[in-house]
């Protein structure tokens, strides 16, 4: 008997700034759909857990789409002669569009680091598209850890290797060896420069210091979940960044580091089936 | 503390795989614990020399620079948040990376498992 997962792939077809695209997303379950938007330099294998959980997926369609230049999503014809940049602007764009272009209903959306990120700007400006937003490891803004993107694109410096090796340390201690490596594999198949294009919308252009307090929870509710071993977007800066936003509900988890989902999937579900089941509570 | 570099040798060159993980780096760096500074000769992913301070005029390519106190922290069998890694200790301000970083960021899983080495024999 063949041992075959839930989870289904498919290709996509969108037209992003005008340009086309063709995006690979992964699914499984029935009922509210559920969109997963993958940290930056990975893919959307970081949800095979969640999409492998029936306790999510007897309730939940779970989606989740590798961002164009990731995973199986190629980069748009043109791109040996472009540097990529990850906006504010273009990855709402890339987020409304999949969820139009499928017909999706007013999905959940659950992101992690710049999707945990750009989860804040689609509270601001989309709410009522929306039946809940979750963002894992998310802040308004963020120190940086190290100064120079610079090292993650050079001819000097394997950009794969280095990336992986970075990762390693926002993961948590307690987290299992096999999801802690496959976890680190993604950032090590990254293409060239992409990491480092991403880190400019986590780092420069996605500062919203100056717009969370206009998020309106009473329209979407916002959940906001940071691992205590996160020192990219620590827990201080997921909690001041609630404090701007009333009605905005914060959870720090213990045993977790940046990447809930992918490096430790049984913690995280004890944190995530209260939430999705609150949520399902409130849409009945 | 005196004594965590000297056991470096044995537990990087006796991990079959952090010697391979470390294959291509071949450099001599700084590591200071409080006070008391370590030079640490790596060849093609083995330990070669470890040597105490003080130094005079001797070069190195990166420095990695942390209070004794930080350092114990990091080598706890499960560390605090904080001090789980170099790079969280730097932010912390708990520790300082310094010098010609290429050698450090062209081989930093390896550079970062046999700082952390003494961890594994802490555990026992």
């Amino acid at each position: 008997m063949a041992e075959l997962e839930p989870i289904v792939g498919r290709y996509l077809r969108l037209a992003l700034a005008g340009r086309r695209h063709r995006v690979y997303f992964e699914e499984a379950g029935q009922g509210i759909p559920l969109v997963c938007l993958h940290t930056a330099g990975a893919d959307g294998r970081q949800f095979r857990h969640l999409m492998n959980d029936e306790a999510v997926t007897r309730h939940y369609r779970v989606l989740a789409f590798d961002m164009p230049w990731h995973g199986k999503s190629l980069p748009p014809a043109g791109w040996q002669d472009e540097e990529y940049t990850l906006t504010t602007r273009g990855y709402v764009d890339l987020i409304m569009t999949f969820i139009t272009t499928l017909g999706l209903e007013r999905p959940v959306v659950l992101g992690c680091s710049i999707g945990g990120k750009i989860v804040l700007e689609l509270a601001r400006l989309h709410a009522k598209s929306f039946r809940a937003l979750i963002g894992l490891e998310s802040a308004d803004y963020q120190a940086p850890w190290y100064d120079d993107t610079g090292w993650l694109h050079r001819s000097d410096v394997h950009g794969g290797e280095v990336s992986g090796a970075l990762m390693s340390g926002l993961i948590a201690p307690q987290s299992p060896e096999e999801t802690r490596w496959d976890t680190l594999w993604m950032y090590m198949q990254g293409g060239p420069g992409v990491f480092k294009g991403d880190l400019f919308f986590y780092r420069a252009d996605g500062d919203f210091r100056d717009r969370v307090s206009q998020i309106d929870t009473s329209a979407c509710p916002l959940y906001l979940l940071t691992g205590e071993y996160d020192f990219s977007c620590t827990p201080e800066d997921t909690l001041r960044t609630a404090a701007k936003i009333k009605g905005a509900r914060v959870t720090i988890m213990k045993e977790i580091g940046h990447f809930p989902m992918s490096e430790n999937p049984a913690q995280f579900r004890r944190y995530l089936l209260p939430v999705l089941d609150e949520i399902k509570a409130h849409s009945a | 503390m005196p004594g965590v570099f000297e056991t470096l040798p044995a537990l990087v060159n006796g991990n079959a795989a952090l010697v391979r993980r470390g294959r291509y780096c071949t450099t001599t760096f700084l590591v200071e614990v409080g006070d008391t500074a370590w030079l640490i000769s790596v060849h093609e992913g083995r330990v070669e020399k470890v040597e105490r301070g003080p130094f005079l005029m001797r070069a190195w390519s990166f420095a990695v620079r942390a209070p004794a106190a930080a350092w114990q922290k990091f080598w706890e069998p499960v560390p605090a948040p904080g001090y789980h890694d170099i790079f969280a200790m730097t932010k912390g301000g708990h520790a300082r990376v310094e010098g010609n970083l290429q050698p450090l960021m062209a081989n930093l899983r390896f550079i970062k498992d046999l700082l952390a080495a003494p961890r594994s024999s802490r555990r026992a």
